[in-house]
């Protein structure tokens, strides 16, 4: 058990240290950062004082090391475009992105894993087939085009729910539908291969043997054991929802962590940008950790290792 | 197989006639005819890519061509629609059909390139990972590991922003982001490989490292590298049209699916169609892939086939 701790939290030590390296390197990729971020008409004397000012004149490795010591204090930099720093900029936005994420895993949870569960003790059955097409569509069919095709019928036509925004709760339920779609279709998949799998296990064929019923082996036996394939999925997918509220903020105008991000791309305002992207990854890491942490209270076998 | 096929050498002799792939071909057709799903998925596929190669010869207008007086026309089945532009025009009165045969083109190089740039490093690089082992391995899956847990379409969104707006950007970008996925699974089958039976078997009879590579592991690799790629694929294709439509993707005069619906998104309320028909597009390209990828999957994986019979 100590030893998993210590692998865990090692990892994800590591994990930060290489999302620092990437955010880093990214800023860096055309070579000089003063050409992205600052307009194309911009003489040489404004990029030689702006270089100055966010210090890419000093050697690499001094600016790396600035960069990781300044955002261990919570300095993650100053937004060009509002010119505060992007640290409260992006806490701002968080609650917002953190709602939509939330409200489409629970979505995603509550209609992937009862259909997968029940396709995969059933295949072939009607519901199989919901479940599979379910698995199907959220692979194929591109979120924010489905947003808008839902914007179209439920607030256009229909007029039921608000084109876009953050009001009420209502508002929330088309965003966090299209984003929650192919993390939806993606457990349907995995829930299901997990239960057939189990189905065909020898310790599912010996609890038969025993005597016991449909139920106590559903319950007892596949469910636990899907559990554990699931719950790791689930912490990456809310990672990956996360990260895909980028396009689907946009659809919705949703004021989250997406939004600002691609605003931000269009001002040219990098360090926000970066700022984003670094605090997003932290937490994507940090709930992944919280995972792992979870994952011996349902797998006893990592207790006893 | 017959129990000749134990010996490394009458197993290349087996392969090495032409009637094994022959046969091989025959039965791949029999189980396409066989699935239902895969059949269509193969048609679609087909589709698009017939679409892409013959787009000047099928499309009935110059894709850039702007008619201000037909803008804004509704399909050909609506009320004032006309024939002579089926799906509509958009608010430059330039011919969706048009656009969007054209617009194939460039998800499908992003789909195709893309694919071939991330399956190619993910080849070399599982490859060398799953054979060499250890501490190496270690360092590549952890960083592979880290790509993984990324939010990735942020990163993705992050990076086209700063390459800027162009087909090449955007192939490499997928190219390279996408690598880690076929490292894993390249390595994955590797480590799988080496412990079975034959491989084994091939090794303690003195066969060389390379031959074992060529004769055992790689002709196995193909079945899931494949499958890998046609669902990637999928994915590319529906990452570039998002791209597209966050205005990060090929330059703006190019007719791309996500440049569509860009353009459509703001013609929401009234002109549905310019939006719709693109998005229906990316969907049908990537179910074609999808349902191609799933009968792979199966139809590539002996062990499956087994049991099917």
């Amino acid at each position: 058990m100590r030893r998993y701790l210590l692998s865990i939290f090692s990892q994800a030590l590591l994990v930060i240290l290489g999302v620092f390296i990437l955010v880093f390197v990214m800023v860096r990729l055309t070579g000089d950062p003063t050409s992205v971020m600052l307009a194309r008409e911009a003489s040489e004397a404004q990029r030689a004082e702006f270089r100055a000012r966010m210090g890419f004149d000093r050697p690499l490795a001094v600016q790396f090391v600035d960069f990781v010591a300044k955002a261990a204090v919570g300095d993650l930099g100053n937004s060009l475009h509002y010119r505060l720093p992007a640290l409260p900029l992006v806490l701002e936005r968080l609650p917002a992105s953190l709602q939509l994420a939330f409200v489409g895993l629970l979505m995603a949870v509550g209609i992937a894993i009862p259909l997968g569960l029940a396709g995969g003790t059933r295949p072939g059955s009607w519901i199989d087939a919901v479940g599979r097409t379910i698995g199907l569509l959220g692979q194929t069919v591109p979120a924010y085009w489905l947003a808008l095709v839902m914007i179209i019928v439920f607030a256009v036509n229909l007029r039921w729910l608000p084109t876009s925004g953050r009001s009420d709760f209502s508002s929330v339920l088309m965003p966090a539908f299209t984003l929650a779609l192919p993390t939806m279709g993606r457990l349907v998949r995995l829930t299901r291969s997990a239960v057939m799998e189990i189905m065909g296990d020898d310790y599912v064929r010996t609890a038969r043997g025993k005597g016991l019923s449909n139920q106590t082996i559903f319950y007892r036996h596949v469910l636990r054991n899907a559990a554990i394939a699931l719950v790791s999925v689930i912490g990456i997918q809310f990672g990956y929802m996360l990260g895909g509220s980028v396009l689907i903020e946009n659809v919705f105008s949703w004021p989250g962590l997406g939004k600002l991000a691609y605003e931000s791309i269009s001002n040219r305002d990098f360090p926000l940008v970066q700022a984003i992207a670094l605090f997003t990854s932290l937490v994507v890491i940090f709930l992944n950790l919280l995972v792992d942490l979870v994952y011996p209270l349902i797998d006893p076998r990592i207790r006893y290792e | 197989m017959s129990n000749s096929a134990l010996s490394p050498t009458a197993l290349s002799k087996v392969e090495a006639e032409p009637s094994f792939w022959a046969e091989q071909l025959r039965s791949f057709a029999r189980s396409l005819m066989r699935d239902t799903a895969g059949l269509i998925g193969l048609l679609l596929f087909l589709l698009v890519v017939f679409a892409a190669l013959f787009a000047p010869w099928i499309a009935p207008h110059d894709p850039l061509e702007q008619d201000l007086k037909a803008s804004k026309l509704p399909p050909a089945w609506m009320e004032k629609g006309d024939w002579s532009h089926p799906l509509g025009t958009d608010p430059l009165g330039r011919d969706l059909f048009s656009r969007i045969l054209y617009g194939s083109r460039v998800s499908l190089q992003v789909g195709f390139f893309g694919v071939l740039i991330a399956g190619g490093l993910g080849l070399v690089i599982g490859l060398f990972s799953g054979f060499v082992g250890g501490r190496t391995d270690n360092a590549i899956m952890t960083v592979v590991n880290i790509i993984l847990a990324l939010p990735y379409l942020l990163f993705v969104v992050f990076i086209a922003g700063i390459l800027g707006r162009s087909l090449f950007n955007v192939i490499l970008i997928f190219g390279i982001t996408d690598a880690p996925i076929f490292v894993r699974v390249v390595r994955g089958e590797v480590l799988r490989l080496r412990r079975s039976v034959y491989v084994e078997a091939a090794h303690s009879t003195g066969v060389s490292q390379n031959r074992i590579l060529f004769q055992h592991i790689l002709p196995n690799l193909i079945g899931p590298f494949l499958t890998v790629m046609t669902f990637e694929m999928s994915a590319m294709i529906l990452y570039e049209a998002g791209l597209g439509f966050l205005g990060l993707s090929v330059p703006p005069d190019i007719p791309s699916w996500g440049n569509m619906l860009e353009a459509g998104r703001q013609h929401l309320q009234r002109y549905w169609w310019i939006a719709t028909f693109p998005g229906l597009a990316i969907m049908i390209s990537s179910l074609g892939m999808n349902l191609l990828g799933d009968w792979l999957r199966d139809a590539l994986d002996p062990r499956l086939r087994r049991l099917k019979k």
